[in-house]
């Protein structure tokens, strides 16, 4: 009963967003009012179906409903009920319905907030968020029913993935959807403001919120993906440079491009063709990274089981969107008028060049990404391009872009001071070549990558503090004044400075585990001893233990360092016999300066075990920095928070 | 005024232009090192490639072929319908790595040996690399593992 209420609703919302278009369309012609304000409750309407039917799924899965198909693939009886819940979009028909329920929760969102944007505007935004919603409501009633029955329900289901089994994972998936359904919303506005030919300061000021929003979610997203795989996987990697990682990241790079051109385009009136350009190509991305991950056209480590119709389907909603986006874009963007004039060295400047790098980057991502469909269409070879090409193409422009960092926020708006910059930078500049060149004469070996990479990011964290301790006058007045001041700095200051702060965390945490990782792999019998750089590790035993679904083997090491036991650590080797699978957890004894990280392998016979050993230096500053980048964004969207209802309404242009 | 904007637009397009130029060398660069082939082994047995150049090699883990070596390497057969060839990979298996599932192995060829310094693991036991699937379609008898609607 409640299945077929939640597949009802699916149709109705679907027949919502058809009504919404029509309503909106002919209000928006005639100039009718009423017309109009229903478009915009329409939105709440279709949000309320689309969660009711993502409720009656999720119901499905909870009471193991194994009368459909998708719960009898997914779940199993014996599965905590965190991970019933997960497996709602551990699997291609879910995970499309979490899409649209995203979708149309941004819709939703826009519908209540933002009372300042004029009704026929907000209208507007809505009828094409509302055709993206159309098109993958369709979509998915049509290719990829998740209320498809089965005819004999067999007693118990076929389980998720192990793998999958975990809360890294279980959060992952929607905050990235959060993310790249967000950028809808962006694209929403640059077609709406295309349409009605304002793209402005207040423009800017509308879509800013969003764009943060979708970019601390898909910063987060990305962490947590790269953080799971990191624990999980059991190798230790954090980022493989794989097309469905290259997928969400993509994105990620065009829409910090976009975060930093919207700032332009609210506070100079300028770069509006740029930015309209960059919503469309951040969300024609974030569409390119479904059909990326739903069509399996690219041999990747996260596909799922594909099934060609429906790639070709999502195909045509991304030509359908980006062309016709960009359509609009030839024939409408000449109407919107040039900006104003600025000096070469002026922050306009340094936003434009940091705008260059990030969208060159993600194009030598995406061209690597590519490469092998290109090949093989073309010459039929099957090809993979790794990561040498990845790390070779795409670090030089992060290296240009984090030298570029604290100059860029060093500038003046339109008119700066370039000598003023670099001289007020000459300490962080000293400090950053100083420690180089230090880890450079302790670190064995000439290999420049992590002497230069400390460098940048000390130059990062110096300078973004510099410029901060300079604006509220830290040394040129009494303390006491500047502490005051630095108080009473708008909060979308503290917002920029801690997501420079995250980046350059980041930088230290790849610089380090790049250099200097220390990997062994061997055979221990229990009881031997044996050494990896300072740190002397033991096998004292291997155990047999079980769990709720699952039978495991555990080793347990003890660690010492200078003579004293650091940690006792217990890597597992599981069997889940319902999916017939085994994984292995890594033991990991985290730390802010190095983890240590264990992986149980093969029993090599005769109380022997094949051990994979590693010691990772400053890891967890890749995610920490990932965190504090989007605890930035969040401060900034903070600050925009009580605006969005105090502003009173402005009249359409 | 309007000259100022015109050398603004120089200025941008002499920069974007170098940019591009940068990137373009780095990605011919890129390509010469990043790249390898997937061969299936057939393929390889037929045209045997350098062993300096690393590939690909992908097909079904024969079955009753692995064997732990004792000093952590693990040696196992990986073919096609047509022929396999011996890989041996020093390291810890993904976990969905066995004997009748497909897998694909990054390395090099020596002296008749695969050389694995990576096996490519899969997220989902129900997923077929897609040039696996390739290979055996080509052969005609395609075990439609990959393609059964979850």
């Amino acid at each position: 009963m409640i299945t077929e209420i939640g597949h009802l609703s699916l149709i109705l919302a679907l027949l919502v967003s058809v009504l919404q278009i029509g309503v909106v369309g002919v209000g928006y012609a005639k100039n009718i009012f009423n017309w109009l304000y229903a478009g915009t409750l329409m939105a709440v309407v279709q949000f309320g179906f689309i969660g009711i039917s993502f409720l009656s799924i999720t119901w499905a899965f909870v009471n193991s409903d194994f009368s459909l198909t998708l719960v009898t693939n997914n779940s199993h009886t014996l599965k905590p009920l965190l991970y019933k819940i997960s497996g709602v979009w551990g699997n291609h028909e879910g995970s499309m319905l979490l899409w649209v329920l995203v979708l149309s929760f941004f819709g939703f969102l826009l519908a209540v907030l933002q009372r300042q944007i004029p009704l026929k505007f907000k209208a507007l935004v809505l009828f094409f968020q509302s055709a993206i919603t159309l098109a993958f409501l369709s979509f998915i009633l049509f290719t990829s029913n998740p209320f498809a029955r089965l005819e004999f329900p067999p007693f118990n289901g076929y389980d998720l993935n192990p793998l999958l089994q975990d809360p890294g994972l279980a959060f992952h998936p929607p905050l990235l959807y959060l993310g790249y359904v967000g950028l809808s919303i962006s694209f929403s506005f640059a077609l709406a403001g295309l349409a009605n030919g304002s793209i402005n300061s207040a423009w800017a000021s509308w879509v800013r919120p969003w764009t943060l929003l979708s970019w601390v979610c898909l910063t987060l997203g990305i962490a947590l993906g790269s953080w799971w795989a990191y624990y999980e996987l059991g190798w230790g990697g954090w980022w493989f440079w794989d097309p469905v990682e290259n997928a969400s990241f993509m994105p990620w790079l065009i829409t910090t491009a976009l975060l930093h051109s919207t700032l332009v385009l609210e506070k100079r009136e300028q770069l509006a063709k740029w930015t309209v350009l960059l919503s469309i190509l951040a969300f024609s991305l974030s569409l390119i990274g479904t059909f990326l991950v739903r069509s399996g056209i690219i041999t990747s480590v996260h596909s799922f089981a594909s099934d060609p119709t429906r790639g070709i389907y999502i195909l045509a909603i991304m030509f359908l969107f980006t062309g016709g986006a960009l359509v609009l874009y030839l024939l409408l963007g000449k109407k919107i008028r040039g900006g104003r004039v600025f000096s070469f060295w002026s922050r306009e400047s340094a936003l434009i060049s940091n705008n260059l790098l990030l969208v060159i980057s993600a194009m030598v991502v995406f061209i690597g990404t590519f490469w092998p469909l290109i090949i093989e269409t073309i010459q039929g070879d099957k090809i993979s391009v790794g990561p040498p090409y990845f790390n070779l193409t795409f670090t030089p422009f992060m290296i240009a872009l984090s030298l570029l960092l604290p100059i860029g926020v060093s500038l003046a708006w339109k008119r700066g001071n370039i000598a003023r910059a670099l001289k007020s930078l000459i300490a962080p500049a000293i400090l950053a070549l100083v420690l180089a060149i230090l880890i450079l004469s302790l670190q064995t070996g000439m290999r420049m990558l992590g002497p230069v990479g400390l460098m940048l990011a000390v130059w990062v964290i110096l300078g973004t503090l510099w410029e901060l301790a300079g604006k509220v006058g830290i040394g040129k007045h009494p303390l006491g004044k500047s502490l005051r001041w630095l108080k009473l700095l708008p909060r979308t200051e503290y917002g920029k400075s801690m997501a420079h702060l995250g980046f350059g965390f980041t930088i230290i945490g790849i610089a380090s585990i790049t250099s200097w990782e220390l990997e062994d792999i061997r055979v221990v019998r229990i009881g031997d001893v044996y050494q990896v750089g300072s740190y002397e590790f033991q096998l004292l035993d291997v155990k047999e233990t079980g769990g709720p679904n699952y039978f495991a083997q555990v080793g347990e090491f003890e660690v010492i360092h200078d003579n004293s036991q650091v940690a006792v650590m217990l890597p597992e080797k599981r069997v889940y016999p319902v999916a017939n699978s085994t994984t292995t957890e890594a033991a990991i004894d985290m730390g802010l300066l190095r983890d240590l990280y264990i992986v149980l392998g093969d029993f090599q016979g005769e109380d022997a075990w094949a051990v994979r050993t590693y010691i990772k230096p400053m890891v967890n500053w890749i995610w920490i920095g990932a965190f504090v980048m989007a605890l930035g964004g969040c401060i900034s969207l903070s600050s925009r928070l009580p605006v969005l209802q105090k502003r009173k309404p402005r009249k359409a242009s | 005024m309007k000259n100022l904007r015109k050398k603004g637009r120089i200025q941008l397009l002499v920069v974007s232009a170098i940019l591009l130029i940068i990137a373009s060398v780095l990605i011919g660069y890129g390509f010469r090192e990043g790249i390898s082939y997937f061969r299936n082994p057939t393929q390889v047995l037929a045209d045997m490639p350098g062993p300096d150049e690393t590939f690909r090699v992908g097909g079904l883990v024969q079955p009753n072929s692995i064997q732990k070596n004792g000093d952590g390497s693990i040696g196992f057969e990986i073919g096609d319908l047509e022929s396999s060839i011996g890989v041996v990979y020093t390291g810890i298996l993904p976990d969905l790595f066995a004997e009748g599932q497909g897998a694909i192995a990054l390395g090099n060829y020596v002296n008749g040996v695969f050389e694995a310094t990576e096996i490519l693991a899969k997220h989902d036991e129900k997923y077929m690399p897609k040039e696996i699937a390739d290979t055996l379609r080509e052969q005609g008898l395609f075990k439609p593992v990959g393609e059964t609607s979850q």
